[in-house]
């Protein structure tokens, strides 16, 4: 039996058992779960002599055997420990199902709705089916296609003009150790309206043991100057397999800022593509992943200049240690007659050990004539006179070397706003180089120290 | 304190240091001047340990310790702190971070526990204002977008707050005006104590107005040509080095 042909029989069985639970679905669902299928059919999983995943192997998906769920089962106790210490609006799924129980919305600003997708396709399943899938189709990849015809359960966040949302809006996702390993394909559309203003915080987190395989749809739309930020913090198991799609549509003045930030997963991709569609739009991309043992984090970024006066920044930091693996392509299309825009890149990458390995590749393509961009990348071990100097003040080698490590990851968590992001992150970096660099108490002592 | 014995160092397969030999007790301040090129700077890296240095005869004992066996942050931890005269940035740490990470390294050395947090913050507020920096500092990266009398001035408050044995200072005056010149020798003198050694490299024996020596070695082609007490600065002012080049060469 092919790889395929096992993701294909799951789908009919779940298709048949939703059908004798709750009848037949609404005839649009129907028709882009049959085009999902038929396109993953067509495609099959991606080899490595597809350019966009030549430095990715996805056969630890495409061997996996992964059963569905149904149960948001999760010990309270475990996920009050996982979770973000943070006040926010908050939707949980575990395994991609819904937990009603984990979550906690609270109140939430007139014209702000922030649900699950399983309550509004029942509530509404027409102006679900506008937006979903506008954005990211079944033609994007083999698993946007293959989330389309799975897709059962996510997030909707709709923004109506002028809103603001004060406190974030946090949509957490558990991923359990389960005997079978599981699959989901969650959704998360977000609809800001004109001048509305939300910062969304996706976490990806879960046991240690947990092997799923989360394969993510996000479509994000920024009306006429809306601000949104997004974070998306990956801190899933060592052992989870992770692919993410994400599409951003900005209109004209609207502002989105990204924070891709990824410490777990064995295997991980993310695809985020911004399309900068009005005047005045500007996109900043802030990343940064830390690697180690055998992960394999690939971050694939695309903006697209599709109108004048557009911006867009990027900012991506790896870290990588022991044989772990790291991947960034960055690309910037400007379009013809997209003048005056700006795109600056840069990806800078620290290698802790001469067994891991980064390819970067920055990528610009530029039909307009008067632009500025520029790009660059670099790839190296920690500065030695900084070691040096940081030694002849007593403080020894592993220690200095974790300090700079955690310093060369600081510079893309200084952007970060919000503190409780920052200091898991900051923590968690620390924490990751236990037995050589032992850092966590001296970050938190400094963390008190700010505190004060 | 500091004994350093016919010392024979070499850079990249030259002779920098040809048999330097220096005596630094306990409560002395020395300044080691000369031309440019003699080797000054050579002898504050050698102690504190920086690479590419090679020592190729010749010892150094710190209460009578052999400095060359140590590693570099022993040579910290055991009171040899160096001042340097390029002082490196350092993006992402944060000074405090560097402070408390030093401080706690020296007092784990010592067999003493982390020191608290308030205890810490009073020690630290206390030093800033002796330099004459503001608490901003703490938060930013070490010497990081710092002016060239900033960086000098986060060498001396490292010193103040490591409370070293041994202070060597390596053109600590280089690119200072006269108000941050006054700062800094105010920082370094408070550090003059009977149980301290202060080892000074210069250029200009400006500083040495504000920072009065005990001794003065004046360093000529790799070796100590003539030593004296302050006079022996003065009389450099006045007449240049030529006339030590000359003497030694004869």
């Amino acid at each position: 039996m092919s790889d395929v042909q096992t993701f294909l029989d799951r789908l009919a069985e779940r298709t048949e058992a939703r059908r004798q639970a709750h009848g037949p679905e609404p005839t649009w669902i129907a028709a882009r779960r049959q085009a999902g299928a038929a396109r993953f059919e067509a495609l099959g999983f991606p080899d490595r002599r597809v350019e966009a995943w030549k430095y990715t192997d996805v056969r630890a998906i495409a061997r996996g055997d992964f059963a569905l769920t149904d149960s948001a089962d999760f010990s309270p106790a475990s996920a009050a420990a996982l979770t973000l210490p943070i006040a926010a609006h908050r939707l949980t799924f575990v395994d991609g199902v819904f937990s009603a129980a984990l979550s906690d919305l609270g109140e939430l600003p007139a014209g702000v709705a922030v649900l699950p997708l399983s309550q509004a396709l029942a509530e509404n399943h027409e102006a679900v089916g506008g937006p979903l899938g506008r954005l990211t189709g079944v033609e994007f990849s083999p698993f946007s296609a293959l989330n389309t015809a799975f897709m059962e359960e996510g997030a909707v966040v709709r923004l109506a003009p002028g809103s603001v949302v004060e406190k974030p809006i946090l949509l957490q996702f558990l991923s359990r150790a389960n005997a079978q390993p599981v699959m989901s394909h969650p959704r998360v559309l977000i609809e800001a309206g004109a001048r509305s203003q939300a910062t969304v915080i996706e976490h990806h987190i879960g046991e240690s043991e947990a092997a799923n395989f989360t394969n993510l749809v996000d479509e994000v739309m920024l009306d006429r100057g809306a601000i949104l930020t997004h974070y998306k913090l990956q801190e899933a198991s060592l052992k989870d397999l992770h692919v993410a799609s994400i599409h951003v549509e900005q209109g004209r003045d609207s502002r989105y800022t990204s924070f891709n930030l990824n410490l777990g997963g064995s295997l991980v991709r993310n695809d985020l593509v911004v399309d900068l569609n009005g005047k005045g739009a500007e996109a900043n991309f802030n990343g940064l992943f830390f690697a180690q043992g055998r992960q394999h984090v690939d971050n694939h970024t695309l903006a697209n200049h599709n109108a004048p006066l557009t911006f867009s920044n990027e900012n991506y930091k790896g870290i990588l240690d022991d044989r772990a693996r790291g991947v960034f392509n960055g690309r910037v299309v400007v379009k013809r007659d997209s003048q005056k825009i700006e795109a600056h890149q840069s990806n800078a990458n620290l290698l802790l050990s001469d067994r891991a390995e980064i390819d970067t590749k920055p990528e610009l393509e530029i039909y307009a004539d008067d632009v500025k961009c520029s790009h660059g990348a670099t790839t190296g071990q920690l500065d030695e006179e900084a070691v040096f100097t940081l030694r002849t003040r007593g403080i020894d080698e592993q220690t200095a070397r974790g300090l700079l490590t955690l310093a060369f990851a600081g510079e893309v968590m200084e952007r970060v706003e919000l503190e409780a992001v920052a200091e898991r992150v900051e923590l968690a970096v620390a924490g990751k180089l236990p037995e050589r660099f032992n850092l966590s108490g001296l970050v938190e002592a400094a963390m008190s120290l700010h505190d004060d | 304190m500091l004994e350093v014995k016919d010392l024979h160092v070499t850079v990249e397969g030259k002779e920098i240091l040809k048999g330097l030999s220096l005596t630094v007790k306990a409560g002395e301040v020395h300044a080691i001047m000369g031309p440019n090129g003699a080797g000054k700077s050579t002898l504050s890296a050698v102690i504190a340990g920086k690479e590419g240095y090679e020592v190729t005869s010749g010892t150094i004992t710190f209460e009578g310790q052999d400095v060359l066996e140590m590693e570099i942050e022993e040579r910290a931890l055991a009171g040899m702190l160096l001042g340097f005269q390029y002082p490196v940035e350092i993006p992402g740490v944060k000074n405090i971070y560097l402070l408390k990470a030093a401080l706690n390294a020296q007092r784990a050395a010592n067999g003493q526990a982390d020191i608290p947090a308030p205890e810490f913050m009073k020690l630290i507020k206390s030093k800033i204002a002796e330099m004459k920096m503001d608490a901003s500092f703490l938060q930013r990266a070490v010497n990081e977008g710092f002016s060239g009398g900033e960086k000098k001035r986060n060498e001396i408050l490292q010193m103040l707050v490591l409370q070293p044995k041994l202070a060597m200072l390596d053109e600590i005056d280089s690119g200072l005006d006269i108000d941050a010149m006054r700062i800094v020798a105010d920082g370094v003198n408070s550090l003059r104590a009977a149980d301290r050694g202060i080892l000074l490299v210069t250029h200009y024996q400006r500083l040495l107005d504000y920072i009065i020596p005990d001794h003065v070695h004046v360093l000529v082609d790799g070796r100590i040509a003539k030593s004296g007490d302050k006079e022996l600065a003065k009389e450099l002012e006045s007449r240049g080095y030529d006339w030590v080049v000359e003497e030694t060469a004869a």
